[in-house]
């Protein structure tokens, strides 16, 4: 110990080969993982690695980087859990532990590096890591990670990378690999309180400034466009359009809200009548409390009165005798006719909602929505009073994404036609998913097709989410990333682990999670999964983002970028109000 | 009386194998301590005393009880002069390591050391050069029920001294024999306990 290099932490620079090893490999499996025995020099105790931690492996032909997936304690001779030694006298004690007792961790290698790396040669770090077949021979020595080695497998911080959290036990990034990530459909889940909101605000500002593909919020309880509450610290967060106020349109289904809360908005969503389609009213179906006879008469009066007037005609029926009478034409039951008659008449009161059927209310607004998709900018839709309205979300949300969609498949066709551009790749985020995409609903609507399909047409989902096991399997298998914060629901942790590679070692980190700011992180936008703290959404955190120009920006640094200096103003305004 | 600054003659090989050689003292009562570091012949063959006996020098004339008029032991041996010549010390060395032109050796010697060999007593260089490192700890425990628990605890106590400089030593010296003793921790412990300040 007092010869050579003293041993580094574990945010040391990078692993050289005359750092200390934490121990030897000297067993293990492909499929369970190796063992490493911690240095018997008594140098490295079983306290000082934690279950997460990232370690790697000087092999004879690879560098493997892996995880402690468990810590063991382990004695040479079985005799000595019967007849301790007497650790009273610290000579024993020091001489015993790591010697015939002694540590090992479990850890599971994820992916083999070159063997030789010179941290400071950046075209080494392009030499991708790829996913382990293998595992190091016998006596390989183990070394803590190094910050160069974290950044070597989750890429370096830049327009491709957004650092989303560090590591538990050391200071590095987790980057997250944005165009893997804009590609297929993501899954936030997490039970309520354990920061879903927040970390989808961190995905958001990432896919906003690597400028990969454009995002259309769904803002239930209108948290991400204008700012939200930060219900544990008790201040209020910046929403988007704070921090980008170029890149960022809100609009709006409650104006007078909006106006209560002193915030402006770019659009105001209305709805005709003649929009809502007995799609919108299958998947309203358990929210309407309605039978399926009664949900499925909405096509027989959609065949009898037309696609744009089935709703405002038949909400503008009396009941009784009428509705028994249309019910007889129909060959409907009357009682179920009946019932939808009487749920449909709740939305009425929706004051976004308007009874003109000639105008196409929702193609202006989606015409808008996709204006702005199309420029690069991103949209967040504020229920306002409405977030607590399950109907009024899931109507919306599915009309306008269903509109949505029909634009880009035609676009893409005709891309592919060559009359056009391939639209710019969108990504729709919808809270409170398991209402649009049960199993009994997801064949049906717009958000289980784009699971399923649109990756194809550009379109994927960001689905946010508190009981992962009412999502359809079928959805939940498309999901390409998954960020999982706490989750104590047995059914609700295999859900959000379904198919995903050593499950069974991830259910037992999953359940270890702290209860706030931490999440595990897999899929296709990292190359391995991964338990991260993650990014304090704070004053800190929008400095940091004012720093780095979004990807197409010319601003200043200091500022949000793309600012004018209207919006300058505006901004500088409401911060000091 | 253990004030040696120079090797100090003491004996001669009577008796040798690969593993063990067997030495009488050219004093009564003069053999060197349990567990002590000797050196046998040149090139010096290393052992660590495990057994010493005084015994009669002619095995078949047993040593008969003389004092039950004397006033003390002492006595005895002033009104019984030719019993100094009659008795003997003698000792085993358990064989740890030999002398090689580049150095020492923690291995058995190819062949022991001849017979009447001198056997000297190590000075406290000579073993601080020999414990310069600790593989012959592998060859005094493997010895077999000759290397006692006692042995190796007072031959590791002597190293022990012999280093007091060395801060770390007495640890070093618990590490490798935990090591050697790893499946046998009651027996470790019992050596431990003895190195215990």
């Amino acid at each position: 110990m007092t010869n050579g290099p003293v041993t580094k932490g574990l945010d040391s620079d990078f692993s050289l080969p005359e750092e200390k090893p934490l121990g030897l490999v000297v067993g293990g499996s492909l499929s369970h993982g190796v063992e490493v025995r911690l240095d018997t020099g008594g140098r490295t105790s079983v306290e000082d690695l934690k279950a997460g931690s990232f370690v790697t492996i000087r092999g004879a032909k690879h560098r493997f980087f892996g995880v402690v997936t468990d810590l063991t304690l382990n004695s040479s001779d079985p005799r000595l859990k019967h007849q301790p030694p007497s650790v009273d006298d610290p000579f024993t004690a020091e001489v015993v532990s790591g010697s015939v007792a002694y540590g090992t961790a479990s850890v599971l290698p994820h992916l083999t590096m070159p063997l030789v790396l010179d941290g400071s040669d950046k075209s080494s770090v392009a030499e991708a890591p790829v996913a382990a077949k293998t595992i190091p021979s016998h006596f390989s020595p183990a070394y803590p990670a190094s910050k160069q080695d974290v950044e070597m497998v989750f890429g370096r911080e830049d327009e491709q990378h957004f650092w989303v959290g560090t590591p538990l036990d050391m200071d590095a990034k987790v980057c997250l690999n944005l165009e893997e990530l804009v590609k297929r459909s993501i899954g936030v889940f997490g039970k309520s309180g354990t920061g879903k909101t927040f970390l989808t605000r961190l995905l958001l500002v990432g896919i906003l400034q690597g400028n990969q593909a454009s995002s259309l919020i769904f803002d239930m309880h209108s948290e991400y466009g204008w700012g939200g509450q930060d219900t544990d610290r008790n201040t209020t967060v910046k929403g988007l359009k704070q921090l980008f106020p170029a890149r960022v349109a809100t609009f709006t289904l409650d104006e007078e809200q909006a106006r209560r809360r002193g915030v402006s908005t770019d659009e105001v969503v209305r709805i005709g009548y003649g929009e809502i389609e007995p799609e919108d009213v299958q998947l309203l179906r358990e929210t309407l409390n309605l039978s399926e006879v009664a949900a499925d008469a909405a096509y027989n009066l959609q065949q009898k009165f037309g696609q744009r007037n089935w709703l405002a005609s038949f909400l503008s029926l009396d009941g009784g005798t009428q509705l028994n009478e249309l019910a007889g034409e129909l060959g409907v039951n009357s009682a179920a006719l009946g019932a939808l008659h009487n749920r449909l008449r709740r939305i009425q009161r929706y004051r976004f909602l308007e009874e003109r059927s000639q105008s196409g209310a929702a193609d202006d607004v989606t015409e808008k929505i996709i204006q702005h998709l199309e420029r690069g900018n991103h949209v967040v839709l504020e229920f306002g009073g409405y977030g607590n309205d399950l109907t009024a979300y899931i109507l919306v949300s599915n009309l306008l994404s269903r509109r949505i969609h029909e634009r880009y498949v035609a676009l893409t066709d005709a891309a592919e036609g060559n009359r056009g551009k391939k639209p710019r790749p969108l990504v729709i985020v919808i809270e409170e998913a398991h209402k649009f995409l049960h199993p009994g609903v997801a064949s049906q609507t717009i958000f289980g097709i784009i699971a399923r399909e649109l990756r194809k047409y550009s379109v994927t989902l960001m689905v946010i989410d508190q009981r992962p096991s009412a999502i359809d399997q079928e959805v939940m298998s498309q999901l390409g990333t998954r960020l999982v914060c706490l989750l104590d629901n047995d059914r609700d942790v295999e859900a959000a682990l379904s198919g995903a590679p050593g499950s069974r070692q991830l259910k037992e980190v999953l359940s270890r999670l702290e209860p706030k700011q931490q999440a595990l992180l897999f899929g296709h936008a990292l190359p391995m999964p991964v338990v991260v703290h993650t990014r304090s959404y704070d004053e800190d955190f929008y400095a940091q983002i004012y720093q780095k120009p979004a990807v197409g920006d010319g601003h200043q640094a200091g500022e949000p970028p793309g600012e004018t200096p209207r919006e300058r103003l505006e901004r500088q305004i409401n911060e000091l109000f | 009386m253990n004030d040696i600054s120079a090797p100090r003659r003491l004996a001669e090989v009577i008796e040798a194998a690969s593993s063990v050689f067997r030495a009488q003292c050219y004093r009564l009562y003069e053999a060197p301590a349990l567990g002590s570091l000797v050196t046998a012949g040149a090139p010096a063959v290393y052992g660590v005393v495990c057994r010493v006996s005084t015994e009669p020098l002619d095995p078949s004339r047993p040593v008969l009880a003389r004092g039950e008029s004397a006033q003390s032991e002492e006595q005895i041996y002033q009104d019984n002069p030719q019993i100094a010549r009659l008795l003997t010390s003698r000792f085993e060395a358990l064989i740890v390591g030999h002398q090689l032109e580049t150095g020492i050796s923690h291995h058995l010697p190819p062949l022991p050391p001849r017979v009447h060999s001198f056997v000297k007593e190590c000075s406290p260089d000579e073993i601080t050069d020999f414990s310069g490192g600790l593989d012959f700890i592998h060859l005094l425990v493997g010895a077999g029920p000759a290397a006692s628990e006692e042995v190796v605890r007072a031959c590791m106590s002597r190293l022990i001294e012999a280093h007091s400089d060395v801060p770390d030593f007495r640890v070093q010296i618990g590490k490798a024999l935990a090591k050697e003793l790893a499946g046998d921790v009651p027996q470790l412990t019992a050596i431990l306990r003895g190195l215990a300040r």
